[in-house]
């Protein structure tokens, strides 16, 4: 793994919580542009590996890289810049008594970041809602709009990263696919680079051409979308979330 | 036929005047498992639980027949509905951990549902309860029964509902989102087991849920509501067939494993599909 040609870097990553090791020496490389899945079951560490890039957890051995620089325990403000995060709750992540207007200004101004009266239209633009939208509290919205105000919030301050935790499973199938066709069309306009995590093959595989398999803390298989697809697994959980995904998909 | 529904309205007062959540449903239940499924709001949970009149008290229902093995449930007194609410007609929600007590450990719970609803000694009850956690395919039914809900995990959990649910023998199981909250692999094996027991009891059973092909896959009969109607019913192994447009568009919005696309459908909402003229 060459930290010159990766944007993210995660190598031997170990985190305890008190005896119970959650995640037990994982490694793997994202480049730019890229989409990096990460499935597996609750309790095989993925929203940990995911918690811990964020900057959440700081206790962790191992190391973390971003642009081939080595990642401090207590992040930077220049690294949530560079780095954003899109939970799967947008109830839960959106402060319930602040306005659209508020949670889309607060970035801007924890960054330093001025034009927030022409920022905060496009990026409502961007997302697909409406500029009605902007006044309003999150209990006024439907859960689809509310993680689109998620996704603005993350985008505004024009990351190249974006973490996202299981980013469509609160949301109805319809929402959802509107929600993934939205990822996938900022991917390709900012160049975005996404880690992804999700316990739906089948959503992970959409957007992801890469996944790591994550069980009892450890990868334990990182397969191509296509070849997990064509059932070319080498694991043998894998292979058991692969035949629950798609035994439900024949009718 | 064990449930019989007929053009059931639920309405809710709102500032600007009653909002119907659900709209005109009719539908009948023999010894048969029946899917519902249906969106977020779409009407599928207050449909099931108007039959338990389990619904908040400010929710309006009417209806042409509500009926539970022939009993009118609308004019039902709370006594005749305690007779009918975990007796006759068992009802499992999504998560376990709110919807078992607490301080009370797996094993007291289910001695309590099977006392409740048979004159029994405790003996006979804990006895009973050994019984059925071993039904739920609890390897160690003495151990699980000692455990407090948040010593369990979320399968684990969700076994103890079922066997608790069991006890009095209902003739009517509604399961309201068993498995959302569930791993894949718990999720296969929870609902193979309700099936099995189900078919094994002659029960009826209906299965709620927002996945279409989860359902059709472990049901006779699929209804598909939409804004609080029905507004198609389905054979399960007719799920292909399916000629509503909202039906087709959730079936078509899904990724799957085995069909990639590059972009996925999205659904134009036909307003005509609110009122049912389409």
């Amino acid at each position: 793994m060459d930290g010159r040609f990766q944007l993210i870097v995660v190598e031997n990553l170990v985190i305890r919580f008190g005896k119970v090791e959650a995640v037990q020496g994982v490694s793997f490389a994202v480049a730019r542009g890229a989409a990096w899945g990460i499935v597996g079951e609750s309790g095989s560490g993925k929203s940990t590996v995911l918690r811990a890039l964020a900057g959440l957890n700081e206790e962790w051995t191992g190391r973390m890289l971003l642009d081939g620089a080595e990642l401090p325990r207590r992040r930077n403000r220049a690294f949530f810049r560079r780095v954003q995060m899109v939970f799967q709750d947008p109830y839960g992540s959106l402060h319930p008594r602040q306005t659209v207007d508020r949670a889309l200004a607060e970035p801007l101004v924890a960054q330093g970041i001025g034009g927030a009266d022409t920022a905060i239209p496009r990026a409502l633009d961007e997302v697909a809602l409406s500029q009605a939208v902007r006044f309003r509290y999150p209990h006024q919205l439907s859960g689809g709009q509310r993680q689109r105000v998620a996704i603005a919030r993350a985008l505004i301050t024009s990351p190249e990263v974006l973490l996202l935790d299981e980013p469509t499973s609160a949301l109805d199938v319809s929402v959802q696919a509107e929600v993934l066709n939205l990822l996938s069309d900022l991917q390709r306009e900012r160049d975005l680079t996404y880690i992804m995590v999700s316990h739906n093959l089948a959503v992970v595989s959409h957007l992801c051409p890469m996944i790591a398999v994550m069980q009892g803390g450890k990868v334990v298989e990182t397969i191509s979308a296509e070849a997990l697809r064509a059932g070319r697994t080498t694991h043998p959980h894998t292979a058991e979330l692969r035949a629950l995904s798609t035994e439900l998909e024949e009718p | 036929m064990k449930v019989e529904i007929a053009n059931l309205s639920i309405a809710f007062p709102t500032p600007r005047g009653p909002s119907l959540a659900v709209r005109g449903v009719s539908l009948t239940l023999g010894s048969e498992k029946l899917g519902i499924v249906g969106e977020s709001g779409s009407g599928k949970s207050l449909t099931a639980r108007s039959l338990l009149k389990l619904l908040p008290p400010e929710a309006r229902v009417t209806a042409d027949r509500l009926a539970f093995d022939g009993i009118d449930v609308l004019t039902a007194t709370e006594r005749q509905m305690r007779s009918i609410r975990g007796k006759r007609a068992g009802l499992i929600l999504q998560d376990p951990k709110f919807s078992l007590n607490p301080v009370m450990t797996a094993g007291e719970q289910i001695a309590e549902a099977w006392r409740l609803h048979r004159r029994s000694s405790r003996r006979e009850a804990r006895e009973a309860t050994l019984d059925l956690l071993a039904q739920v395919q609890i390897r160690d039914p003495a151990r699980v029964a000692g455990a407090y809900p948040h010593e369990l995990s979320g399968g684990m959990g969700q076994r103890v509902m079922i066997a608790m649910m069991m006890a009095p023998d209902p003739e009517l199981l509604i399961a309201d989102e068993p498995t959302s909250a569930l791993d894949a692999t718990v999720q296969a094996e929870i609902l193979r087991l309700m099936e099995d027991l189900v078919s094994r009891r002659g029960m009826s059973l209906i299965l709620i849920s927002h996945d279409l092909p989860l359902v059709s896959h472990f049901c006779d009969r699929v209804v598909v509501m939409y804004a609080g109607r029905i507004v198609e019913e389905l054979k399960a192994a007719g799920l292909a067939r399916a000629e509503h447009p909202y039906t087709r568009g959730l079936l078509a919005c899904l990724p799957t494993l085995s069909h990639p696309q590059p972009r996925l459908a999205t659904m134009t909402r036909d307003p005509a599909w609110m009122d049912g003229s389409s």
